[in-house]
């Protein structure tokens, strides 16, 4: 889950990881308002999404000329801001962060994330601040230090290496020492996947100072991050992807004209793959899961179809457990009760696919049967072509 | 031969009298799995499925031998489960459970190792060889018993690969799901290892999938430690970066990560791999 940089800063806060003054603002009256709260010369003033690239994409100005302020607020609410991160619809500016400004003397980046392959907990550091991280690890690997931690407990040196790596003064390295063992704390006490601050600067009286704030939760951990989840903002996720989840769908949508329903993850990546090769476009992911029933079949249908891009259709299930003829009868109905219009190629697979492919072909609902996944494919991709 | 598990495998189950763990139970128990016993806390002292119920896996230690457990504890206790197991030092802990916490499953992984425990999943199907033990949720029929190992971190397009080895006439010594989260208990590097030290096992078919760099430490691995031809798939090459694809663990960032990559880091090391989901039992039988 991802929350706002606002957010992600008043978590720094609660522990204690210096952060500028800032407030936040839903109208243009209150950014104005709470500008004048902060400072009475200079003011930085960022819409707040769920997606970075905000400054290239003019999400985020810098100014002492409150008229100015005035206009940013005006441009940004209500309105969607596009980004580099974003689709070309962008995403939606409700909320606004007033901050003083920060004299920035230097640039750092900071982060941690889980690393799989050493399975615990890399933080990293860079003095190429306020870049692309991934660019700088492309080009400049030998500017990027990490510390792997495998547990919460930090060492009274562990964050040395970052801190020479940062070529930080003995006072500054104080205060890092501080800012990296909150992080870490931060990191284990909420369930975290990834926390950057891109940039940590030094401001003008030489103190470190977090001056954005990326935070991502673990999914999984929600159920015991109750604040944590009160912190979401829905209107930052995609409306359909949304909805899936709410009928425990996993929904992706792409660019393609075949929509998919699979049953599992790696079996629905599969059927993607396979549309491709046969020369299609799929037009979505989706992995309806373990039970294949009607209801959340007929779901499913309706998700794909909302996508006017979407010309035909392909179900790929692997009926394991379930017996296939039962998933046919639940593919048929709901074809049926849900309206689809479109050709819907389907491909079971397991005990008593015979009788279901049979029972398939018999409808006169614009259903057709495959045996196997690459003949199911090449049909898909035929119908649309 | 096999690995992992055979029909001297004495296993429990632990979350025994919920309603997965009962339905899959019942299948293993039909397919000649040697399910002894199982573990609901509170319900010690009752039978389940003419089984003995415990309430701890302490508790059911002191009166079985046990050589593996299945858990099926929702993901809010499964940490507790998983532990009690390694407490118990149960050799084999299969955790088919999906959404354990990542920061969990790393403290966990780090337990199972201290006490030399091997944890398969969690966010899998589990294991079986077929014909023998079957230990997770997959459909036991669609296997027959072979020489292909099926080493995957999905599900049903295991059940893929394993119908296509079936269909090829080849079979299968074993077949793990590794699973599809970003810490798995076990990884491709460690079950690859048991599939080229199995007498029965002659070729090896692995399915990857987006996210991680596991793959890419197997291709390594496999250049300089196996000797068995493998055949490897990779799936989501369709996926859009940035996303998640259902697994916890299945999601490009930062560029890292694609299917693309895994495929030239594999082929790098000699694997022979397949762009189709459809040809993996073709591609093994050119190979054994």
């Amino acid at each position: 889950m991802n929350i706002h940089e606002y957010q992600s800063k008043q978590i720094f806060k609660e522990y204690g990881l210096p952060v500028p003054n800032f407030l936040t603002a839903n109208t243009t009256e209150e950014v104005l308002a709470s500008a004048k709260e902060i400072s009475d010369t200079n003011w930085v003033v960022k819409a707040q999404v769920h997606a970075g690239g905000r400054g290239k994409a003019g999400g985020v100005k810098v100014t002492d000329n409150l008229k100015e302020v005035e206009e940013f607020a005006d441009k940004w609410i209500n309105n969607k801001l596009v980004t580099y991160q974003t689709d070309d619809q962008g995403q939606p500016v409700s909320c606004i962060l007033v901050e003083e400004c920060t004299e920035i003397k230097k640039e750092f980046y900071l982060g941690a994330v889980i690393d799989r392959s050493t399975r615990s907990l890399a933080v990293m550091a860079s003095p190429e601040g306020g870049m692309d991280i991934e660019k700088v690890a492309e080009d400049h690997p030998e500017k990027i230090f990490k510390v792997f931690l495998k547990s919460p407990s930090v060492g009274n040196e562990d964050h040395l290496p970052l801190a020479e790596g940062l070529e930080l003064s003995e006072e500054q390295t104080k205060e890092f020492k501080d800012i990296f063992r909150n992080l870490v704390k931060l990191f284990f006490e909420k369930d975290l996947s990834l926390v950057e601050i891109n940039p940590l600067v030094l401001n003008g009286s030489d103190n470190l100072v977090c001056l954005d704030g990326k935070i991502n939760i673990d999914s999984n951990a929600l159920f015991r991050q109750d604040e944590i989840l009160e912190l979401r903002d829905i209107s930052q996720e995609e409306e359909k992807e949304l909805r899936a989840s709410e009928w425990d769908l996993n929904y992706v949508s792409l660019e393609g004209n075949i929509g998919c329903l699979v049953n599992g993850a790696g079996l629905a990546m599969a059927t993607m793959d396979i549309i491709k090769l046969a020369g299609g476009e799929p037009a979505n992911f989706l992995d309806v899961g373990g039970a294949v029933d009607e209801k959340r079949v007929a779901e499913a249908f309706k998700i794909i179809l909302e996508d006017e891009n979407v010309k035909a259709i392909l179900v790929n299930i692997f009926g394991g457990i379930v017996r296939c003829d039962v998933v046919a009868d639940g593919i048929i109905s709901a074809v049926e009760g849900v309206g689809v219009d479109v050709p819907v190629v389907v491909r079971l697979k397991g005990n008593n696919s015979e009788i279901a492919k049979e029972m398939l072909g018999k409808t006169n609902l614009n259903i057709i049967a495959a045996s196997e996944l690459s003949e199911a494919a090449e049909r898909a991709a035929e119908i649309v072509k | 031969m096999s690995i992992l598990v055979n029909k001297d495998t004495k296993v429990i189950c632990q979350g025994f009298t919920g309603s997965q763990a009962t339905l899959h139970c019942s299948q293993a128990i039909e397919y000649g799995t040697s399910i002894i016993g199982g573990v609901t806390p509170g319900k010690g002292g009752e039978s389940h499925l003419d089984l003995p119920v415990f309430n701890s896996t302490k508790e059911a230690q002191q009166e079985l031998e046990i050589d593996a457990t299945i858990i099926f504890v929702p993901a809010k206790f499964c940490k507790d489960s998983v532990q009690e197991a390694i407490d118990a030092e149960i050799p084999l802990i299969i955790c088919i459970t999906e959404g354990i916490p990542t920061l969990d499953m790393m403290k966990l992984k780090q337990n199972a190792d201290s006490a030399g425990c091997r944890i398969i999943g969690p966010n899998c199907p589990g294991v079986i060889t077929p014909d023998q033990c079957k230990l997770g949720i997959m459909p036991g029929y669609i296997h027959k018993p072979g020489k292909i190992g099926i080493v995957s971190r999905s599900g049903t397009l295991t059940y893929e690969a394993v119908d296509q080895t079936t269909q090829a006439g080849l079979g299968q010594s074993s077949c793990v799901g590794i699973g599809g989260d970003p810490i798995p208990g076990s990884s491709f590097i460690d079950i690859l290892q048991l599939f080229e030290e199995d007498s029965e096992t002659e070729g090896i078919v692995m399915v990857g999938e987006i996210g991680g760099t596991a793959e890419e430490e197997a291709a390594e691995f496999i250049q300089s430690n196996v000797s068995k031809p493998v055949v490897a798939y990779i799936a989501g090459v369709s996926a859009p970066p940035g996303k998640r694809m259902g697994h916890a663990g299945a999601i490009i960032a930062g560029g890292k990560g694609t299917a693309e990559d895994k495929f030239l880091a594999l082929e790098k090391a000699g694997v022979h791999t397949t762009r189709s989901p459809a040809k993996i039992g073709e591609e093994i039988s050119k190979l054994v």
